[in-house]
């Protein structure tokens, strides 16, 4: 890593309000189910000072000691909905480690103590009235409160859903719901390469005038996605990934590297994202 | 009404509980007023940009964590005119933690950072020192008395010495950095340590090693908070897996005059201002008037035979 690369760009004020903006809170567990042999729906109760969120943001969770799991840090999880009129806050998450396997063990009305709101969400530009949503595994819980928004600013909306199997393309009914065409693609069908969605994806721009992009989930797709944005000249964004410790900004462990107009700068995920532009990320 | 007042040399905090540096930022101001600390002590900084560790930065382990965040630097100039600032609106003194490659080096930064707003500089000697070795300074009384004698030479801030528990000489370094001019002590940075995914066999940290915090270290830093306060007369603050009050309350019993709070802010971002009230309380319920009631007070029945044991 060249030494040049810097922390935190010289265009972000450190300065903060004194009204707290953060919160930790405890919820309390409303549902929680398998909704394939992956992934779980946890549904909160959430009081309302968390609840003022954006499509894209995290929350950082205490997940729970347990008989078979101890995880020490919190662990960071996009946003799968929140409703502030029925107070509630949802996660889908995939139970792959000791962190997932605890939390995977909450209980109806047990209680989990959660940090939040956290980073920054997506932004819809104006500009962007045609957007496309490619997303995989467990980006498609993270695109979800984006393809609402969408539904909301009234943009029509195409999401690509791609996955390892049919079982685990979550998703696909709520982006429905939201108006949005769905694509699915999976590995079992053999339609999930990259050769394959650039090919439709190209269809997708002569027929419906893509102008933007929206993706989470895969690196594999973000590469493609970046490629092609680049080729027809539109812009987008991309939510990412990285292991965390604080989750606010204050302990530099989650950087990535970024393209930036004087090179490349490390950025925090949790701070500066997740949500990035899409052509930034290295 | 308790008094939670503690005074660090000349510095009179409003309460013993400070972040300890690395794991305090501006954005902790998002979750709570800051106002409510008895000190706001920053991560280290250098004088010269630098870019940090590769990730994984981070991992846990049982009641713990590593971390080798490399401290990534914005640079000097970047953090007098951007951070520095900040602070001036709250009551708490500011201590900035600063480290550097060379006894000069760090004198001649002291005296860069001797900015107005600063209340005290505290000197991370628990980074390589590039003329010996690569060895940290606070691992050796020598390297230790040399870097704070230079620094006492170029700035009449309050020099707080942040020792490192990678040495077998806490004792000897403790008193090297009161003798070359340290107002005071802080009992201890985190501890060299690995961890390997024994499933991949790789390494689990982007730097091969790094430094072990959180509950775990507890007994270590409270041991050499112990010995440190034994054997010095200046002011030692307790640093070092404390995340309840019985953590406060057992540091400030083994001589530490304040603590500074780390890895706990990470696990619970509101540790800090619970902890202030929560110790006000506890000492409500001992019947004690002050924090310095409590200082100093453990009670070791016979010393002779304690040190025997672990002779």
């Amino acid at each position: 890593m060249p030494a040049s690369l810097c922390v935190v760009p010289d265009s972000i004020s450190p300065c903060t309000s004194r009204q707290p903006s953060i919160h930790e809170v405890e919820a309390r567990v409303k549902t929680h189910e398998w909704v394939n042999g992956q992934y779980r729906l946890l549904v909160l109760a959430a009081p309302a000072s968390v609840l003022d969120c954006e499509p894209g943001q995290f929350f950082h969770l205490l997940c729970p000691q347990t008989d078979r799991f101890q995880p020490y840090l919190r662990r960071p999880m996009s946003i799968y909905s929140y409703d502030q009129m029925k107070g509630e806050l949802a996660f889908l998450y995939k139970v792959a480690g000791t962190g997932t396997g605890a939390m995977a063990e909450l209980k109806h009305d047990e209680s989990l103590n959660i940090v939040g709101p956290l980073g920054q969400g997506f932004e819809i530009r104006p500009e962007w009235r045609r957007p496309l949503l490619v997303a995989r595994g467990v980006g498609l819980a993270t695109l979800a409160p984006l393809a609402r928004e969408c539904a909301q600013l009234g943009r029509p909306l195409t999401a690509i859903c791609s996955a390892r199997s049919p079982d685990l393309l979550m998703s696909t009914d709520l982006f429905r719901s939201c108006g949005a065409e769905v694509i699915t693609v999976t590995d079992t069908d053999g339609n999930s390469s990259v050769e394959n969605l650039t090919a439709l994806i190209e269809g997708l721009f002569r027929s419906r005038g893509i102008d933007a992009f929206f993706t989470c989930g895969s690196t594999r797709l973000l590469r493609m996605l970046q490629e092609i944005a680049a080729r027809h000249g539109i812009g987008g964004q991309a939510a990412l990934e990285q292991h965390m410790a604080c989750g606010i900004g204050m302990c530099q462990a989650c950087v990535r590297p970024f393209r930036r107009e004087d090179g490349a700068v490390n950025l925090r995920v949790c701070r500066e994202g997740p949500v990035f532009d899409l052509q930034e990320v290295l | 009404m308790v008094d939670l007042t503690t005074k660090i040399g000349a510095l009179m905090l409003k309460n013993p509980i400070m972040p300890a540096s690395g794991t305090f930022s501006e954005e902790l101001g998002e979750v709570f007023d800051l106002d409510c600390l008895g000190a706001h002590v920053t991560k280290t900084i250098t004088q010269a940009k630098r870019a940090g560790n590769p990730v994984p930065r981070v991992c846990e382990v049982n009641g713990a964590m590593l971390n080798s965040i490399g401290i990534p630097s914005k640079g000097a100039e970047w953090f007098l005119k951007n951070i520095v600032p900040f602070y001036a609106d709250y009551g708490a003194p500011l201590v900035i933690s600063i480290s550097a490659n060379t006894a000069d080096e760090f004198a001649r930064f002291a005296e860069e950072v001797g900015v107005p707003g600063v209340a005290a500089i505290e000197v991370n000697i628990s980074c390589p020192n590039i003329e010996d070795d690569g060895k940290a300074f606070a691992m050796r009384p020598g390297p230790t008395r040399d870097v704070i004698r230079k620094m006492r030479g170029a700035t009449d801030l309050p020099l707080w010495a942040k020792l490192s528990p990678n040495t077998g000489e806490v004792v000897e370094v403790a008193q090297a950095a009161e003798a070359a001019g340290a107002n005071a002590l802080v009992t201890a940075n985190t501890m060299l340590a690995m961890a390997i995914d024994s499933r991949t066999g790789r390494v689990r940290l982007g730097n091969v090693m790094g430094g072990l915090s959180g509950p775990a270290l507890k007994p270590i830093a409270l041991r050499m908070t112990y010995q440190c306060a034994r054997a010095v007369a200046i002011p030692v603050i307790g640093c070092g897996g404390i995340s309840t009050v019985d953590d406060v309350l057992e540091y400030l019993i083994a001589g530490a005059r304040a603590v500074q709070i780390g890895t706990a802010t990470f696990i619970s971002p509101t540790t800090m201002p619970r902890l202030v009230r929560e110790l006000e309380q506890e000492l409500e319920r001992r019947d004690l008037p002050s924090v310095d009631a409590l200082i100093g007070t453990v009670d070791i029945a016979d010393e002779a035979i304690t040190l025997a044991e672990y002779a």
